[in-house]
């Protein structure tokens, strides 16, 4: 069995009509053997920015505490929230670092961005284990559920949903794809963001 | 120098199947089968079943490179691996439980699986490793129970049955057979249950729990499990021990199917969903506690009502 199901759990995020989602599941398993169903894989990088680690547990853990003081270092410097483009090529470039023994982690960002007009506008982004990055216009999807995610989404994703519908859709892609795969489940968690100020 | 002789020898189980195989192909150009549906068993007249084998010098170790185990997870023929059954002898006679969910590595390809064989009135066999192996030879060993109850008018024991199975994949053993599986029924000894596996080992006992989710359900089984246990003290045991193996257990799941074993034969008591129990209970059958199985279930009346304190 592969290291990057050793502990389980998927992540999913989804774009909308002025808003975005992430969703993933509770699951901590040691391979078959199901641990908790309270593990977070999905934390608040800033206010605008959410960070799906999906992969090895210990590594969920470390990468999260590098992305805090990474994003904390930035911030100090810059003087300036970090913004969702930027963040995403920070992963990609800490995931790169170790190219020859990587972090087992797929990384899935959502977040909302700045535009021009001082509005906002909704963003994804998933890397590979080394931080090949992925922006994706539709979906994005990690985890040892991607596969059925991928089918899943494909079929229920349609272009320009509100945030209500985005939840709907987003929450059911996930719980489906979830019952497919051994190991991910018990209990979800979904997140929906969305701009005050329309672009 | 041990392939040759395996080759050439008259008593190996390859040497057998090599003989039945060469003899079906010169007394017959057509199978039995040909002669309109004998729902696969036609040849029981013929003798034991013949198989086809692979026409390479050594069938067994070809067969075990194209089947599935933990060494090449990629292979083609994949075999189920992940299941919970388990059975016990009681004062009221035995209880069979099992899961229904069916994994293909981590894809979850049904959850609505039979992995209790009817064999007969009064004769269930489980099913854990190969679905198809455990199905044939079941179905066969009730033909053969059948068999023995014109021969004999008497039906045949559970120890017999069962030792006729473990004995017939005995003679397969080697060529990749994997099935591991409880005789269970009411003979004239009482209620009886007997584990079987491919390896040839025939065990009798009071209890038994079979596959990847065995040891969560012994553990639930081995703290309630009494002689003198009701009928639906039993069943409630049953149901309660495949619930915690099917919770916990990534290749158990999905739904339970239970089975009470009287002196009169066998009977269906339910199918009862594994999400379900956990967040309601059963529902409203005889045995059950009354709400969910789940730990945090059962716990958030009582932590609210600290809260509450509080």
């Amino acid at each position: 069995m592969s290291i990057m199901d050793y502990n389980g759990g998927s992540v999913i995020a989804m774009v909308g009509k002025d808003c975005v989602a992430i969703a993933s599941d509770l699951r901590l398993g040691n391979e078959a053997l199901g641990i908790s169903s309270n593990f977070q894989r999905v934390f608040p990088i800033t206010d605008r920015i959410y960070l799906g680690l999906p992969g090895l547990a210990t590594d969920v853990t470390t990468l999260r505490e590098r992305f805090r003081f990474r994003v904390n270092m930035y911030t100090i410097k810059e003087e300036r929230e970090i913004e969702p483009e930027t963040f995403a090529h920070l992963v990609s470039s800490t995931l790169y670092e170790h190219r020859f023994g990587p972090y087992f982690i797929e990384p899935v960002m959502a977040g909302m961005s700045k535009a021009p007009s001082g509005g906002c506008k909704p963003f994804i982004a998933a890397t590979d284990l080394i931080g090949c990055l992925n922006f994706a216009k539709d979906f994005v999807v990690a985890g040892t559920a991607s596969t059925k995610l991928y089918g899943v989404a494909e079929g229920l994703w349609e272009p320009g949903l509100e945030p209500e519908d985005l939840f709907e859709t987003i929450s059911q892609t996930l719980m489906n794809a979830v019952d497919r795969d051994a190991f991910s489940g018990w209990g979800c968690v979904v997140h929906v963001m969305w701009a005050l100020i329309a672009t | 120098m041990n392939s040759f002789v395996e080759r050439y020898s008259a008593t190996s189980a390859v040497g057998q199947l090599r003989k039945a195989q060469r003899l079906t192909e010169e007394e017959e150009e057509f199978s039995d089968a040909a002669w309109g549906s004998q729902a696969g068993f036609g040849n029981i007249m013929n003798g034991p079943p013949s198989f086809t084998v692979p026409n390479v010098r050594d069938p067994a170790a070809f067969l075990r490179l194209h089947t599935d185990d933990h060494a090449d997870p990629n292979c083609r023929i994949k075999i189920q691996h992940g299941t919970t059954t388990l059975a016990f002898r009681f004062q009221g006679g035995v209880i069979v439980a099992v899961d229904s969910r069916a994994t293909a590595g981590s894809y979850i390809a049904s959850g609505t699986v039979k992995k209790v064989i009817e064999i007969n009135p009064y004769l269930l066999g489980t099913m854990a490793g190969g679905a198809a192996d455990c199905q044939y030879w079941e179905t066969y060993l009730g033909m053969h129970c059948r068999l023995h109850e014109l021969r004999n008018r008497e039906r045949i024991s559970v120890s017999a049955a069962s030792k006729y199975l473990s004995n017939l994949v005995y003679s397969y053993k080697g060529m990749g057979l994997s099935m591991g599986t409880m005789i269970c029924g009411w003979d004239k000894t009482g209620p009886a249950v007997f584990y079987v596996d491919s390896d040839g080992t025939r065990l009798k006992g009071d209890l038994f729990s079979v596959g990847s989710g065995s040891t969560l359900a012994y553990g639930v089984l081995d703290q309630g499990y009494r002689w003198d246990l009701t009928d639906e003290e039993a069943q409630e045991l049953g149901r309660r021990s495949i619930y915690a193996a099917g919770h916990r257990d990534a290749f158990s799941g999905n739904t339970c199917n239970l089975y009470h074993i009287k002196q009169d034969g066998w009977t269906f008591i339910g199918n009862y969903d594994i999400a379900k129990m956990h967040y309601d209970g059963p529902g409203d059958v005889p045995g059950a506690p009354g709400g969910g199985y789940g730990y945090d279930v059962r716990l958030a009346a009582a932590n609210s009502t600290e809260v509450a304190a509080a």
